[in-house]
């Protein structure tokens, strides 16, 4: 039989094990470190150091494999299908974060400030005087403690409602960045299956810039936030959510970001992907797209109507 | 090729492999050795409830021993075994020549020892291991915490993560490794359960990562999300967990219909009935499962509007599983039956676990629940579905198909013997919870009044007496793997599926070209 018509099925490899050794000490050496354990640190770096390390040798083995024509179509299928439902495990953890928000806007807030369906009078009885007004800037410990209180909102927010105007309001750009970037990846998209090498290098290399742009900006907005604002982690629920949200589409665009820059380096340095194989750019670019949509969520929900 | 090679040798065998029916294997003995772990902590339990007062262990301890128990039956008996059943039959019968993607399959069982140490060495850390229960409401998980339940969030990421891969390989290799010919509508019930269950899991454990991320924010970076202080809710923790749980639960009873519906037809010797309204009742309730959460959470305060919406759409899921214990009725019905071990599990598992989706039923009702909720009328419900549910399924298939496995079968009478003594000792265990629940009985309480002394004396003899049994199991295994007398590549009379056209044991790598299906 030849190669195409059989599904590569993989000899023994070390590489999982030892993919679960890296996690495993990252995640265990975060907790110590948490946890105020002095070994924390240490393990966390050895363990993210080996995880990166068999992330790449994996990468690297796969690739190998497929440009040894040992990938038949099928087994691309399921990569695609892979991809696809890790790209929609990833919706629903964003989910969480938003139902979180809407939950509160919706319901805790009007309830905890004795109105809404359970205008009981729990809200008014433990926290009097809190009213309700997103962002919260004034938290119900404020309402009900004064001055004493420990649990205190920011000083600024990042609403559209506090911008002087559209064009210096940060979110503002980065939306057009974002954008902009997720056309310019679907130019680069087409170039490809068109064989364009240097168009494909090109946009996807702008791509990337246009991503690190974002990740800079956004840095920015996050020094605003603390050193200006008094708006951090701490800063009551409003706090608690904007940077929930902002942060983990952070951690996600630097994530895409490092996945767009290794494509374009295999394609620069190796010439990598071809016109009818180019599932690892691809698969980069719909993770791409995906941050994009989160982002459109966030602009929309946590700043505009924030 | 790799594909004629036989299994490596030595250790290396089960670290490296990339085998589906090696890493079966190892997800099997896996979830076994948290079944009896969890096991040992639910007779420590039993043990202090034997009589009332405190006698053996500390309230404080006693918390500990309930929260890992529910945590490490759940995610690391239950779930594992149902993957490892996934990951050894989903290839054989779809004829397919392995997972899709083999590595990655190794790799999401390897997560697996490591998260569940790292939880159970909480155990021995100071202020002790969480204490807060399975469900680790806020703030007693956040607030009030153990410091070890830091190290108790990561395993949940780490083991959510290895799910989530788990999942995805279930789902491309049910969509993209089918023999040509197994169309969606000809594929076993087992399989068509996973692919579902594996679409829950890939749906609700980032939900569950979200959480207990919202709550490591809470311990370590003062965020406010359940913390009313700052604008939060305790109540947001409930409804974000249970938007996850109740899916869960249903995660871990889909794989069990279906072995059941594989077991029942081969043993009543008659094909399975309402084929296509199995799936089509497997489809609605993962979809009403979505939607029914609350149902969890009826007396912590809802507008009247949820409460309703929640309890109706809490008892329309019994319609759909009501067709299923109605269609495995009917495939006995008129059948020429013998009862063989896993034909009895599975009898058993047709009563027993309607009886607990009765006791659901009446949960359901939001005004009753305000009566039974937290009351050991739940821990009875719950043990219902899972117990003669989850569990029964799981021994139902191992006996069923071991066979297949390692060549060997099993001796009838100690098979019987496992599942008479199983039998018995669950229901002593658990039917008096329900008298206990309705007459007030707290759960989660290391101490009780005097009025459920009997009863609870009885439920803990039969704990006892259903943890002795499984040993009975495990010595079955192992004798039947050492020295059971050798099984035909068909082990039953005329069973239907594609692995059973293998010899038996099964070589280590089948269908490497796809079967012809007719
Ligand atoms: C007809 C189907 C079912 C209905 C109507 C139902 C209903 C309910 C309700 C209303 C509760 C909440 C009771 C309370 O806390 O006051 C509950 C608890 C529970 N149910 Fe079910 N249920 C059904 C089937 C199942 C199945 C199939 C499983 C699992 C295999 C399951 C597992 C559980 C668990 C684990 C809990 C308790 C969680 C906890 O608080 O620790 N149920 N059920
Ligand atoms: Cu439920």
């Amino acid at each position: 039989m030849s190669a195409e018509d059989t599904y590569y099925v993989p000899d023994q490899s070390k590489l999982p094990i030892f993919a679960s050794i890296g996690l495993f000490l990252t995640v265990f050496g975060a907790a110590n470190w948490l946890n105020g354990n002095d070994s924390g640190p240490t393990l966390l770096y050895c363990g993210g150091l080996l995880f990166a390390f068999v992330l790449w040798t994996w990468f690297a083995t796969v690739i190998k494999e497929n440009n040894a024509g040992m990938n038949n179509a099928q087994l691309k299928r399921s990569y695609v299908w892979a991809m696809g439902w890790f790209i929609f495990s990833e919706f629903m953890f964003f989910a969480a974060f938003f139902g979180a928000l809407f939950y509160i806007r919706n319901f805790a807030m009007p309830w905890l400030s004795g109105t809404g369906d359970r205008a009981i009078e729990t809200g008014t009885i433990l926290w009097p005087g809190f009213e309700n007004v997103w962002p919260v800037m004034t938290t119900p410990d404020m309402a009900a403690n004064g001055a004493s209180a420990t649990t205190t909102g920011p000083d600024l927010n990042m609403s559209f409602a506090e911008a002087e105007s559209i064009w210096n309001w940060l979110p503002f750009w980065n939306t057009a960045v974002l954008l902009t970037s997720s056309i310019t990846v679907h130019f680069a998209h087409t170039a490809i299956k068109n064989n364009q090498r240097k168009p494909f290098n090109i946009w996807l290399g702008i791509t990337v810039a246009l991503g690190f742009i974002f990740l800079v900006l956004q840095v920015e907005e996050y020094i605003e936030a603390y050193q200006h604002m008094g708006l951090t982690l701490e800063s009551g629920i409003y706090g608690s959510t904007f940077f929930m949200l902002t942060g983990f589409h952070g951690a996600h665009v630097t994530l895409g970001t490092l996945m767009l820059l290794v494509m374009w380096l295999r394609s620069i340095l190796k010439g990598h992907f071809k016109p009818d194989d180019q599932f690892g750019f691809e698969a980069a670019s719909w993770y791409w797209h995906f941050v994009d949509v989160v982002w459109l969520g966030l602009f929309i929900f946590v700043y505009i109507l924030g | 090729m790799s594909a004629h090679h036989g299994p490596a040798k030595g250790i290396t065998r089960w670290l490296y492999t990339t085998n589906h029916k090696d890493i079966g294997t190892l997800y099997l003995w896996f979830s076994f050795a948290m079944f009896l772990l969890g096991g040992a902590f639910a007779l420590v339990i039993r043990a202090e409830l034997f009589e009332p007062g405190l006698q053996i262990i500390e309230p404080e301890f006693f918390n500990q021993m309930t929260t890992m128990h529910g945590l490490i039956m759940v995610f690391g008996a239950v779930m594992p075994a149902f993957v490892g059943l996934a990951n050894w039959m989903i290839p054989l019968m779809i004829g397919a020549p392995d997972m899709a993607l083999p590595r990655m399959n190794n790799w999401s069982f390897w997560i697996l020892p490591f998260a569940f140490t790292m939880l159970t060495s909480t155990l021995f850390m100071d202020g002790g291991a969480p204490n807060f229960g399975w469900t680790f409401y806020a703030p007693l998980s956040t607030t009030y915490a153990p410091p070890s339940v830091t190290f108790f969030i990561f395993a949940v990421h780490i083991m959510g993560a290895s799910s989530i891969m788990g999942s995805i390989n279930i789902i491309a290799t049910i969509l993209n490794l089918r023999a040509p010919g197994m169309t969606l509508m000809k594929m076993p019930l087992f399989v068509w359960t996973w692919l579902i269950t594996a679409y829950l899991l890939i749906a609700v454990m980032p939900v569950l990562a979200g959480v207990v991320t919202m709550m490591l924010m809470d311990i370590h970076f003062s965020t406010s999300f359940f913390d009313a202080a700052g604008g939060g809710d305790p109540v947001l923790f409930q409804h974000v967990f249970w938007f996850f749980g109740h899916p869960e639960v249903y995660i871990m009873i889909l794989p069990a219909f279906g072995v059941i519906s594989a077991i029942i037809p081969t043993f009543a010797r008659k094909p399975l009935f309402g084929y296509a309204s199995m799936v089509y009742a497997t489809s609605s309730i993962a979809f009403l499962s979505f939607i029914v959460w609350a149902h969890h959470m009826f007396t912590v305060g809802m507008p009247v509007a949820g409460e309703l919406f929640f309890m109706y759409a809490t008892m329309l899921i019994a319609v759909p599983t009501g067709v299923k214990v109605f269609n495995w009725v009917t495939t006995m019905f008129r059948g020429s039956i013998t009862f063989e071990t896993p034909m009895l599990f599975s009898v058993a598992f047709v009563i027993l676990f309607t009886i607990g989706g009765f006791s659901g039923l009446m949960l359901a009702i939001a005004p009753a629940d305000f009566q039974y909720h937290d009351t050991y009328f739940v821990v009875a419900h719950f043990h219902y579905v899972l117990v003669p549910g989850a569990i029964f399924s799981i021994i139902a298939a191992v006996y069923y198909w071991l066979p297949k496995w390692c060549g060997n079968m099993y001796n009838e009478t100690m098979g019987k013997a496992h599942f008479w003594t199983a039998f018995v000792g669950l229901n002593l265990t658990f039917f008096p919870m329900h008298f206990s629940g309705l007459a007030g009985m707290p759960r989660r309480i290391p101490d009780y009044n005097m009025m459920f002394a009997d009863w609870n004396m009885l439920s803990s003899i039969g704990a006892f007496f259903f943890g002795a049994s499984q040993l009975l199991f495990l010595f079955n295994v192992i004798a039947t793997i050492r020295n059971g007398r050798k099984a035909s590549d068909q082990v039953w009379e005329n069973p239907e599926g594609l692995e059973w056209t293998l010899p038996s044991p099964a070589p280590y790598h089948t269908f490497t070209a796809p079967p012809k299906i007719g």
